[in-house]
């Protein structure tokens, strides 16, 4: 009877299901749109921008929103509407490649931890630790102080702060995948520890992976925007919505516009991509699903 | 013995296996041998944890690092046990391959079967995609799956259980290997698949001459499919003979007790309780292998132990022609006193 339910049952492509899964949840698909919003207005930013961000016009600096300025004029007359567009490719740039190195580095570490064991395991495991000890900021401001603060040095220091994290989880998975029958079953035909890893490990772990990428890119970009806020991250005039709360500093009690709308955007950026991740999670973690 | 013409493909000789656990050393096999010739359907039978499957296992090292195997295992001139890695690599799923006892889980979800099958062919044979496709699909129905070129790209959850195993059978003989080691192939499948799958395997091993290992604890599989029959209990073998001797002239009273709990339909059938024939269970459990025995180690549960039983541990010895038992007290008569 089941072999025959089966036979006739319709073919669903795994990933349509997937997306048909994301499209029930209403908080999931909020924070995709908004994110999709952010990523398509970072990469097309100077055809979204009405203004060159970089434009100062002193004859209308600290205005309100209007019809011209949306957002209103900074201290120097620069249409904050146009910095904030700009400022998504720092924050995004940083959350991304952030991300992206950490995985980069963390999931082979991660995957020979947990699928070899024996003596790589506690080493990789001890300076995981060790790394973990240091907060983000001693490694972010003693990076900036040896290298200089650039965007790049950002991006490297939120990196490492993620490595640990990432290794954690991907030794985990791996922990847990080796011990599957489909593993014994693959190595029983034949299989090498490299395809074990690349087709039987990774591949299934991918749906955890991508969640760690959802947690840490909004992460990334709160770290890019603390640092640059204290002035170690992306220097002027490149905008960035940290070093735009910065200056709007002391003009808070004047003109509390200048720090609501990049404080708005990190806002946005970051819950939009937490929102996805939980969705995310719920759809790719079988123990979830409903 | 050892030359590749006449002999046996697969010589296992005294194997033993041992696992240091963190509450000591656990000696899951103790001194197995065995031969298996070309062609032939070899049934290792017994109960949960006597070895059976850590025996095979052992033979092309796919026991965790936990285990210690001493022995030998001739296969084509090469020893197995103990051979360097990227030498036991060649021969798994090649020469010799393994089925698995659950096939809801043996197989990757996230690829389609064709690809997990072709996976080997391109490993072992180096067969090009497009070969590699049209072959898939030919041991597809090699193993009667129906609509093979259309099942070829589905995924492990969009079949049934007897269907996967059906797909870990193709995977297993994808080679065309000399021995395919069977582990409990239909106990997670029910009755009606069993059949099939079985008759799957005898089709194959008439088709393609491979040997077959089948490991399982169903007698009534045992009877179906098998030419010589190995009994286990406690890491060692205490009985072995051709599978119609077996069944006609049991001589270890584990082996009776064995055939003693199979439910006979027809005694069963016969109905009010008239002529109907209760199902003996063998006392006891099978007892804890922290040390090696120094006593025959079914004594504890067997009606015919005497002193010596409990002192010295019974060698193999040929009763009737290629009937070996290791009893001191072998016979057919009633083992489980009533």
């Amino acid at each position: 009877m089941s072999a025959v339910d089966v036979t006739v049952a319709p073919r669903v492509r795994t990933r349509r299901r997937m997306l048909l899964r994301l499209g029930r949840r209403p908080m999931a698909v909020a924070g995709l749109s908004v994110a999709t919003v952010f990523v398509v207005a970072a990469i097309l930013a100077p055809l979204v921008a009405p203004y060159d961000p970089a434009d100062t016009n002193f004859g209308s600096v600290l205005q309100g929103p209007s019809a011209s300025h949306v957002m209103g004029t900074d201290d120097l007359g620069r249409d904050v509407f146009s910095r904030v567009v700009f400022g998504a490719r720092a924050s995004l740039e940083a959350g991304v490649l952030a991300t992206l190195l950490a995985m980069v580095v963390a999931v082979p570490l991660g995957l020979v931890a947990g699928y070899y064991r024996g003596w790589w395991d506690p080493v990789i495991s001890r300076a995981t630790d060790v790394v973990l000890a240091f907060p983000f900021l001693i490694i972010a401001v003693g990076m900036a102080a040896i290298f200089g603060p650039s965007l790049r040095n950002v991006v490297v220091a939120l990196g490492v702060t993620a490595i640990p994290w990432i290794v954690r989880v991907t030794r985990g998975e791996a922990l847990a995948l080796r011990e599957q029958d489909f593993v014994r079953a693959a190595i029983a035909n034949g299989a090498g520890d490299r395809t074990i890893l690349a087709r039987h490990l990774l591949p299934n772990m991918a749906g955890t992976l991508l969640v760690q990428a959802t947690v840490w890119i909004p992460q990334a970009i709160i770290g890019e925007a603390v640092l640059s806020f204290l002035g170690l991250g992306v220097q002027p005039p490149t905008p960035s919505w940290g070093s735009m709360l910065s200056a709007a500093q002391p003009f808070i009690s004047l003109d509390a516009w200048l720090a609501l709308f990049p404080g708005l955007a990190i806002f946005l950026a970051t819950l939009s991509f937490n929102l996805l991740g939980d969705g995310l999670r719920d759809i790719l973690d079988p123990r979830t699903r409903r | 013995m050892s030359d590749a013409g006449g002999g046996p493909l697969l010589a296992v000789r005294d194997v033993s296996v041992r696992f240091d656990t963190d509450d000591g050393a656990l000696h899951a096999v103790d001194g197995v041998s065995f031969d298996v010739a070309r062609g032939e359907v070899l049934a290792i039978v017994g109960e949960s944890g006597c070895g059976k499957s850590v025996t095979t296992m052992s033979l092309l090292g796919l026991l965790p690092d936990t285990a210690t195997v001493c022995g030998e295992a001739h296969f084509g001139g090469v020893q197995l046990i103990g051979a360097p890695a990227a030498a036991l690599r060649r021969i798994r799923g090649r020469e010799i391959s393994f089925v698995f006892q659950d096939p809801m889980t043996s197989l990757n979800p996230v690829f389609t079967v064709g690809r997990q099958i072709g996976e080997v062919l391109r490993r072992h044979l180096g067969m090009s995609r497009a070969d590699t496709r049209s072959r898939t699909v030919e041991l597809l129905g090699l193993v009667g799956i129906p609509s093979p070129e259309r099942r070829v790209d589905e995924y492990p959850h969009q079949l049934s259980g007897g269907m996967r195993q059906r797909v870990m059978i193709a995977m297993a003989i994808a080679c065309e290997p000399k021995v395919l080691i069977a582990d409990e192939p239909t106990t997670a499948l029910d009755v009606t698949i069993q059949a099939a799958v079985l008759d799957v395997l005898r089709e194959l091993r008439e088709r393609l001459g491979m040997a077959i290992v089948l490991i399982t604890h169903d007698l009534g599989v045992v009877a179906d499919v098998a030419d010589r029959v190995i009994i286990m209990y406690a890491g060692q073998k205490v009985e072995e003979a051709p599978v119609e001797e077996l069944f006609a002239h049991p001589q270890h009273p584990y082996t009776i007790g064995l055939l003693g709990a199979v439910p006979h339909a027809p005694a069963a059938a016969a109905g009010n309780g008239r002529g109907r024939r209760r199902l003996v269970e063998i006392p006891g459990r099978v007892p804890a292998l922290t040390a090696p025995p120094d006593h025959c180690p079914f004594a504890p549960r067997c009606p015919r132990a005497d002193d010596r039983s409990r002192s010295e541990v019974p060698a193999l010895e040929t009763v009737r022609p290629e009937h070996l038992v290791a009893c001191f007290h072998p016979g057919e008569r009633e083992a489980v006193a009533p």
